[in-house]
């Protein structure tokens, strides 16, 4: 006994630098404060508090995030803390503030109860659909009710917390935890749309067991890897590679499954199958946080674990990525051709970009490392207010996501289809949006690390990918409307805010890139 | 830093949002749209009077920063080749709007929205070949696709979405094609500089010393996206489509401006950054250049749709202007810059005549035509000019053209002259053919005889319901026939721009002048 105490007397406890950190103190923090809300406050005054309580985070968490990235010691690299587990460095800054900004937009949607009345999440998730209550229920008061599900903030919270961690976790359990707690509110959030309930149901039990199996397949590589080097740190893994006298086996069967995994959340082809059910089923505000802000979350794992842990045994994989890039693309590109929702679409278009990204991530030069953070960026705004336009458009039944239904939406609503034709064509990567020159940092990173028949698949993958968007435009501009088409809502203040931030960043990373080229290469990974 | 330019680039881009905003009141839009271009027209030859052709090689030059993290300067200036253009632009677009001015828009659609896309194509247009950065270049030529997607497939004809669509589709893969290449540029000159950079006179420096390998790669890339907007064949089915459902008005500018990006780009991209792949493909251009005149020629003989007719005459046209190009002598090469500006005045011509055939027989068919010259002498007369000018007659403007390119590229290419040389037979042919079958002979074609009144009645000029040119269409034409006619009979003001500019790209390209060589 006496012993043992003593053995925990010398574990040191780790150094924390609270300043680093405060960003995420702040978010998980407040995630466990909303959870109080939602325990203590009578329900008439939960749905005030939660947005307000969530954006003032937001907020907090931006102006500590600041305040670290602008002080003398960081402004250098950044710092490890929490005994090395943590590391804020210049990619997480701006990994930070991406998911900050995004987060905002998301939030912005999801509190929107004006284009939805009372919001677009159901009021009461614990009644399924087919039983006797929910049929009841289900089609009329359930739907009409003027209240909803509030925990979705406390939610939000709590994944936003974990994507913060995962894009700055240095070692692999400390990332699986963070997977973990980024995707567990996901599946919850998932199943909460307010109408089809049944297909947003689905999505969230599709999304869950399709997510634990990726999660177990990212353990398993990390317990292959540490078998590999003895260690979880990135760094460990990292020299190990260098090293002759380690199993190669386990090397290579523990890379593969630790990045399905990562893969996985990152809806990369073929690792996509999850994405347009899980897109389509999802409450719409719901599907633009993991679109944006999971993607930011997923590729900032991806870029840590490929530089910090495997850049030196890249030979070794690098072919295999090379694969896996063109099938994303080709996948997204062709998919996307045949799709009739415009929510699937979208999804197929976001797998597409997922190959772009990957190409930029698996470059391993500043410029592919910056590049694939500023494509982060650029998409996320984008789809931030795509997904945000598509709250909008709506006949009786809800949302009308069939893309004949939107015939002729210039006539009725030319603000809205100007917006949305902007973003199509930011999508599709034309000029002067932002779009296009994430494509064009990401291919340029390419083509500087030797990979110009990638970068030509990827361009021909653009083209059949302008396909489709351009085939909404051409609904949109040049068809007759239908007769019971769908109406355009007048957005309420939020959801006016969250697309015009998205669409007014897209202008303003497609017309004037530099500063924020200049934030994202601003440094590299330390680890 | 000249603001002339600029000044080109920015008034239509703020004439499109302003007439944007009178979309609810036609008229003034219209005239607006007018005011706005004829401005552009003045501050063009304002920058015609400036441009010294004796001086540097690019003139009017204005630069500045744009994205310092790669080396992208919005930088802008002109050569003789460009400013031509430039000018040819500020003259067709005051025309294509007073050419719009009365047409028939699909239901629901504003003439406000319609002259707000012009303009703002303008711009685009402008940017193209003003651009001295290769990566505003890429902007522009990319932008400039969707003010004309938007009025393909909002304003055209019956089939405008499959045209749109189309159009966009070829040109956005070709565009991208082109970044591949654009790309490489920036990697090759960050290797050899230490900092990449798109500045067009320094890439000159970087690229013409590459091994051929990559010369041809990044030469493809470019020639591609080029040999689709010029459009060669095989790449050219875009344009009949594109053409046939245009607007008059935009298609005057898709075959007049926009398709000329394809040669310029040849001779401002393809020739002086990469001479050795330039000089090394050259049979592959020629050979596709003969196939696109004969092959156009005998398809344009075969159309029984007039503006599909126009577009095949185009894609001969065209290849007369790849062949002088690619023939590598000062005065094909002049010849080729003087034809792409006299297909601008004549083909667009051509069009608008076309364009006014259309809007009075209600029909695009050659069949539902014949005899109208009975009814619109005038008009009949003046399409039979434009059809002149287009078979290039002595003492019209395409005459200079086309014979410079001939006689310039002969010595070096005898086999292709002469096998473009049976081109200007078929023109002649398809040109006077259509003519006969439109305008002589017996009143015919269910468009007129419902027009007339019914088969064989006598025609009556007072009572025929075909009327004959107004004054606003004679105002139209009255310029382009002046200089049709001008520039048949005395080019040189031109020619005087045009020659130092095509002389410094040949220099890069280094093949020995056959004219230069006789002079020595």
């Amino acid at each position: 006994m006496t012993t043992f105490l003593s053995q925990v007397e010398r574990l040191p406890a780790p150094e924390i630098d609270y300043g680093a950190v405060a960003p995420l103190l702040i978010v998980l923090g407040a995630a466990c404060i909303s959870v109080l809300f939602e325990a203590f406050l009578p329900k008439a005054q939960r749905w005030a508090s939660q947005v307000v309580l969530t954006l003032l985070t937001l907020a907090a968490a931006g102006v500590g995030l600041a305040v670290y990235a602008s002080a003398e010691s960081t402004l250098e690299q950044g710092k490890l803390t929490l005994s090395g587990t943590i590391a804020v460095d210049r990619p997480v800054i701006f990994l930070w503030a991406t998911l900050l900004l995004l987060g905002l937009g998301a939030v912005l949607l999801i509190a929107d109860r004006s284009v939805e009345p009372g919001g677009a999440f159901v009021a009461d998730a614990s009644i399924l659909p087919g039983t006797k209550a929910g049929v009841k229920m289900q089609t009329r008061e359930l739907a009409t009710r003027r209240e909803m599900q509030t925990e979705v903030f406390p939610l939000t919270l709590f994944a936003l917390g974990g994507m913060m961690v995962f894009v700055a976790s240095n070692d692999l359990l400390t990332m699986f935890i963070a997977l973990e707690v980024l995707s567990l509110p996901l599946y919850l959030m998932c199943g909460l749309a307010r109408r089809r309930r049944l297909l947003s149901q689905e999505a969230a039990v599709k999304y869950f067991l399709l997510g634990a199996f990726a999660s177990a397949f990212f353990l398993y590589g990390v317990a292959l890897l540490y078998g590999f080097a003895g260690s979880v740190k990135l760094s460990d893994i990292a020299s190990a590679t260098t090293a002759t006298d380690r199993s190669d086996t386990l090397l290579y069967a523990g890379f593969g499954l630790l990045i399905v995994g990562l893969l996985f959340k990152a809806s990369v082809g073929p690792f996509h199958a999850w994405t347009p059910d899980v897109y389509q089923g999802s409450p719409t505000p719901v599907t633009a946080f993991m679109a944006a802000c999971t993607k930011v979350a997923a590729f900032g794992g991806i870029l840590r674990v490929l530089y910090g842990a495997f850049e030196r045994s890249s030979w070794e994989w690098s072919g295999v990525l090379w694969g896996v890039a063109i099938a994303s693309m080709v996948i997204g590109a062709v998919l996307g051709l045949t799709q009739t929702d415009v929510k699937r679409m979208i999804a197929y278009s976001s797998v597409a970009h997922a190959g772009f990204l990957l190409i930029g991530a698996i470059s391993l030069n500043d410029q592919g490392l910056s590049g694939t953070m500023f494509y982060l960026l650029a998409y996320g705004f984008t789809t931030i207010a795509a997904f945000g336009v598509v709250t909008l458009v709506r006949n009786s039944d809800g949302e009308a996501t069939h893309l004949s239904q939107w015939a002729g939406l210039a006539k009725r609503s030319p603000v809205v289809a100007a917006v949305f034709t902007f973003l199509l064509l930011a999508l599709a990567g034309l000029p002067l949006t932002s779009g296009f020159v994430g494509k064009f940092v990401v291919f340029a990173a390419a083509v500087e690390a030797q990979m110009v028949p990638l970068v030509v698949i990827a361009l021909v993958a653009s083209a059949v990918a302008a396909f489709f968007y351009l085939r909404v435009i051409v609904l949109m501009y040049f068809s007759e409307p239908a007769v019971d088409g769908p109406t355009v809502s007048v957005p309420g203040a939020f959801t006016t805010v969250a697309i015009t931030l998205g669409a007014a960043i897209t202008l303003v990373l497609g017309v004037y890139p530099s500063f924020a080229l200049e934030w994202a290469g601003a440094g590299v990974f330390i680890f | 830093m000249s603001w002339t330019l600029i000044a080109l680039l920015l008034l239509p881009l703020v004439g499109s949002l302003v007439v944007a905003f009178l979309r609810g009141n036609d008229r003034l839009a219209k005239t607006v749209a007018l005011a706005f271009s004829l401005v552009e027209l003045a501050l063009a030859v304002l920058a015609w009077t400036a441009f010294d052709p004796g001086g540097d090689r690019l003139q009017l030059t204005s630069s500045a920063d744009w994205i310092p993290a790669f080396g992208v300067h919005l930088s802008f200036g002109v050569d003789g080749i460009a400013l031509v253009m430039i000018a040819l632009i500020a003259f067709l677009v005051p025309v294509v709007i007073g050419g719009s001015w009365a047409d028939k828009l699909p239901e629901g659609r504003s003439a406000g929205g319609f002259f707000a896309l012009l303009l703002a194509m303008q711009t685009g247009m402008v940017g193209v070949f003003a651009a001295t950065d290769v990566f505003v270049f890429y902007v522009f030529f990319e932008a400039v696709l969707v003010p004309m997607y938007f009025l393909i497939g909002r304003f055209g004809g019956p089939n405008r979405q499959y045209a749109a669509m189309k159009f966009f589709l070829y040109s956005l893969l070709g565009g991208l094609i082109m970044l591949a290449s654009v790309i490489g540029l920036y990697v090759v000159s960050a290797d050899k500089l230490g900092s990449g950079t798109f500045d067009w006179a320094t890439l000159v420096t970087v690229t013409r010393d590459l091994p051929l390998s990559t010369q041809i790669w990044l030469f493809l890339g470019f020639f591609i996206a080029f040999a689709i907007k010029a459009p060669l064949v095989p790449l050219h089915t875009w344009l009949p489509d594109a053409g046939a459902e245009a607007p008059v008005g935009a298609g005057v500018l898709l075959v007049g401006i926009l398709d000329k990006i394809g040669t310029f780009g040849f001779l401002r991209y393809c020739l002086p950054l990469f001479p050795a792949a330039s000089k090394e493909l050259a049979p592959l251009v020629l050979i596709l250049a003969v196939v696109g005149i004969l092959y156009g020629s005998l398809l344009a003989v075969g159309q029984s749709d007039m503006k599909r007719f126009v577009a095949y005459t185009s894609i001969a046209h065209f290849g007369f202007i790849a062949l002088g190009i690619f023939a590598f002598s000062s005065q094909a090469g002049t010849g080729a810059v003087l034809y792409m500006v006299n297909h601008g005045i004549s083909t667009g011509m051509l069009f608008l005549v076309v364009g006014m055939v259309m809007a009075r027989g209600g029909s695009r068919l050659i069949e539902d035509y014949g005899g109208m010259a009975k009814l619109t002498p005038v008009l009949g007369g003046l399409f039979f000019v434009a059809g002149l000018s287009s078979l290039a007659l002595p003492g019209t403007n395409s005459f200079v053209s086309e014979f410079l390119v001939l006689i310039g590229s002969y010595p070096n290419e005898p086999v292709y002259t002469i096998l473009a040389a049976v081109g200007m037979v078929l023109a002649a042919l398809y040109v006077l053919w259509l003519y006969q079958r439109v305008f002589q002979g017996p009143v015919r074609g269910t468009a007129l005889i419902d027009a007339v009144g019914g088969p064989g009645a006598a025609v009556d000029p007072e009572r025929a319901s075909v009327p004959d040119l107004n004054k606003r269409e004679l105002a139209v034409l009255a310029p382009l026939v002046a200089l049709i006619l001008v520039l048949g009979f005395y080019p040189k003001p031109v020619l005087d721009v045009i020659t130092p500019s095509v002389g410094a790209t040949l220099s890069e390209v280094g093949v020995a002048d056959p004219v230069a060589q006789e002079g020595k």
